[in-house]
């Protein structure tokens, strides 16, 4: 009889002492979870997704890399595709519901990533083509309205300050579908909208030639934007995108 | 005249009464509480106070969520709302005289808000919500034309809506409504305080919480009887989860302070808004006033709440719980745990914890499926103005990945709900 005793109030000690541990173990699970960083970094691994680790996707794909390119660009962008000048439901979706303060901040954070480097790759196009392209990017086409690419985007193709984008380290198809929205509307700028000035001007054979010809040059080094003193003012046409 | 004969015209009669009564009927049940219109717009002076108040009650009601366009002008209309009966495109609601309200009276517009009549006499569709807007109160619908008419006015024709037969037809419209509208301005209810009122009144009327969160009939109408019961949103994907459930988005058990911050600022570690809910905080909740989010708050909680479901756990078998698991390691584990805890940053959870999230095992899997393959951001708020947000897997995982996942984390740490099929993702795709 004793030992009964004896066994029931050991088991409810146990049990007791059992209970508590349980309920220590819930509340540490509760309390424990991975610990997150306060940063922006953090906040934006969802743009990784498609855009590369901090924004460095590499030309192999088709999303343009958003690394290191100037942040007054990547607003415009970020509040294009809020304000339907720009179509492409995913980032439709991620930005609307967001407010200036915060795209502004998101844009800055990319613009501070390193653009990773690209090496030359070989255009797989014939020599014709790429001499056309070439000589869009280079000199423009001054018999049919056609600035030089470099005379906006730089000597370098790696941007201008404040709002100009580099055109190097982008996947040739992002880039012919880029001109070629622009060509048809689908993708428009602040007014004046020079870029759709460019692009009506541009027949489909000159977009694959500048497109093949930019995605097959090297920038070693990372193509770091220029600043504005490096732009030789006025521009050929007026963009709604870069403060004047 | 033989019997026969005189049989059939007596029945033709007979029919063609029943005909006219039925169609006079449906007339009547269309003009129903009609006032007499009286007034001209050139009548109409607004006091400022009156434009300010109309202003917060066009927040509170969220006009702009449809008729402003993307990157259209402000209230200009043109925005196509996406029914399972086609297109219906929001109205210019600018003060242009020819192509927006410019030429309206306060009553038209009353009548519009109360009966869902447009100025010109045609009956509206129920895309806008007059359903709801029937109970705002006529002072309400004064202030809301008052403001208006303080906008831009810009010329924009509206655009014809692309409805199919016999959608397309007004009478087919006034048959639905003798069928399922009546008009009604929301009358307080003896015993609740001035609060609970306020709530309810703001819940039901200019917020049109029902016309998202209560489920639709065949013929599109929301079912009164079962308000705020949770509906899938038309076309769309997304889930609108019972408001009367606690198994859903029920917030009968939650701390008035909890529902102020869910919809102020579009998360609390008890769930974020995603979609189309954190629209509606980012447009409108967000900037609502204390009192009127508590009053909301106050109806909220005291909605008789569904009896929760049966569990009815998913049917997984070893080799797809391991394949779950593993996927959930390797894509989600660093930011909700690894047993679905959530992630903490300095201040607290700062992902949710999947484990016992009631929006992970809503019967319907639309919402979780919609998450994990599109990814997205809360609404940037002045209580949450830099979110954190969830990846698109769409991209880099297939359907199957995504079922298993998805049933995985529906069947993990205790929660239980129905799994989740490839097809199922395909849908929402």
């Amino acid at each position: 009889m004793t030992a009964i005793v004896t066994f029931l109030a050991r088991s409810r000690r146990l049990l007791r002492r059992g209970a508590s541990v349980a309920a220590a173990l819930a509340l540490s699970s509760a309390q424990a979870g991975p610990a997150i960083p306060d940063t922006l970094a953090q906040r934006l691994l969802p743009c990784g997704a498609c855009h590369g680790s901090e924004g460095r996707a590499t030309p192999q794909g088709f999303f343009p890399r958003v690394a290191g390119k100037p942040a007054g660009y990547l607003y415009n962008q970020l509040d294009n595709f809020r304000s339907g000048r720009r179509a492409y439901p995913t980032m439709t979706y991620f930005v609307e519901q967001m407010s200036d303060d915060y795209l502004h901040e998101i844009a800055d954070w990319f613009a501070a990533q390193e653009a990773p480097p690209t090496p030359a790759r070989a255009p797989g196009a014939p020599p014709d083509e790429l001499a056309l392209g070439q000589a869009l990017v280079r000199r423009g086409d001054a018999g049919r309205g056609i600035p030089a690419c470099a005379s906006c985007h730089g000597d370098a193709l790696g941007g201008v300050l404040p709002a100009i984008p580099g055109l190097l380290g982008l996947p040739r198809g992002y880039l012919v579908e880029q001109l070629g929205a622009w060509r048809t509307g689908q993708r428009k700028a602040l007014a004046p909208d020079c870029m759709a000035r460019v692009a009506t001007a541009l027949v489909p054979a000159d977009i694959t030639a500048v497109a093949t010809w930019l995605a097959a040059q090297p920038s070693s080094a990372g193509p770091a934007p220029a600043t504005a003193l490096a732009l030789a003012r006025p521009l050929p046409l007026a963009c709604g995108s870069v403060p004047p | 005249m033989t019997a026969s004969r005189r049989r059939a015209v007596r029945g033709a009669l007979a029919l063609a009464v029943l005909l006219a009564a039925g169609a006079a009927l449906v007339a009547w049940l269309n003009v129903r509480d009609e006032e007499p219109l009286a007034g001209d717009a050139a009548a109409f002076v607004a006091t400022p106070q009156q434009v300010a108040r109309g202003a917060y009650l066009a927040i509170a009601g969220n006009c702009a969520a449809c008729h402003t366009d993307r990157g259209g002008a402000p209230l200009a209309g043109g925005k196509g709302i996406a029914t399972p009966f086609g297109t219906v495109y929001a109205s210019n609601l600018t003060p242009d005289a020819r192509t927006g309200i410019g030429a309206w009276s306060t009553a038209q517009f009353w009548r519009a808000l109360h009966n869902g009549r447009s100025a010109d006499g045609r009956l509206l569709y129920p895309a806008f919500p007059y359903p709801n807007f029937t109970e705002i109160t006529r002072a309400d619908s004064d202030a809301l034309f008052a403001w208006l008419r303080t906008q831009v006015p810009v010329t924009q024709p509206n655009r014809p809506h692309a409805l199919r037969f016999p959608y397309d037809q007004q009478a087919a419209l006034a048959v639905w409504r003798a069928l399922f509208f009546a008009p009604g301005v929301y009358t307080p209810e003896a015993g609740r305080s001035a609060q609970w009122n306020r709530g309810a009144y703001l819940v039901r009327g200019l917020g049109h919480c029902a016309a998202c969160h209560s489920p639709r009939n065949a013929f599109g109408a929301t079912r009164q009887s079962l308000e705020l019961s949770g509906g899938l949103i038309p076309l769309q994907h997304w889930y609108a989860p019972a408001l009367a459930a606690s198994a859903e988005a029920g917030v009968a058990d939650w701390s008035s302070a909890d529902v102020a911050a869910l919809l102020k600022t579009g998360w609390t570690p008890r769930g974020a808004t995603l979609g189309p809910m954190a629209e509606v905080v980012f447009r409108s909740t967000a900037h609502l006033d204390d009192a009127d989010i508590a009053a909301m708050a106050d109806y909220l909680r005291s909605l008789p709440q569904a009896p929760p479901r049966a569990a009815h756990a998913g049917d997984l078998d070893p080799a797809a719980r391991a394949h779950g698991a593993a996927l959930y390691r390797q894509h989600c584990a660093a930011c909700h745990g690894a047993d679905g805890e959530g992630g903490r940053g300095a201040g607290g959870i700062v992902y949710v914890p999947l484990a016992g999230n009631r929006k992970v095992q809503l019967e319907s899997p639309a919402n979780l499926i919609h998450i994990v393959v599109d990814g997205g951001y809360p609404p940037t708020t002045a209580g949450d103005p830099r979110p954190y947000g969830m990846p698109p897997f769409g991209p880099s995982l297939k359907d199957e990945e995504i079922a298993v996942l998805a049933s995985y984390v529906r069947n993990a740490w205790g929660n239980a709900a129905p799994a989740v099929g490839a097809l199922d993702v395909l849908e929402a795709r």
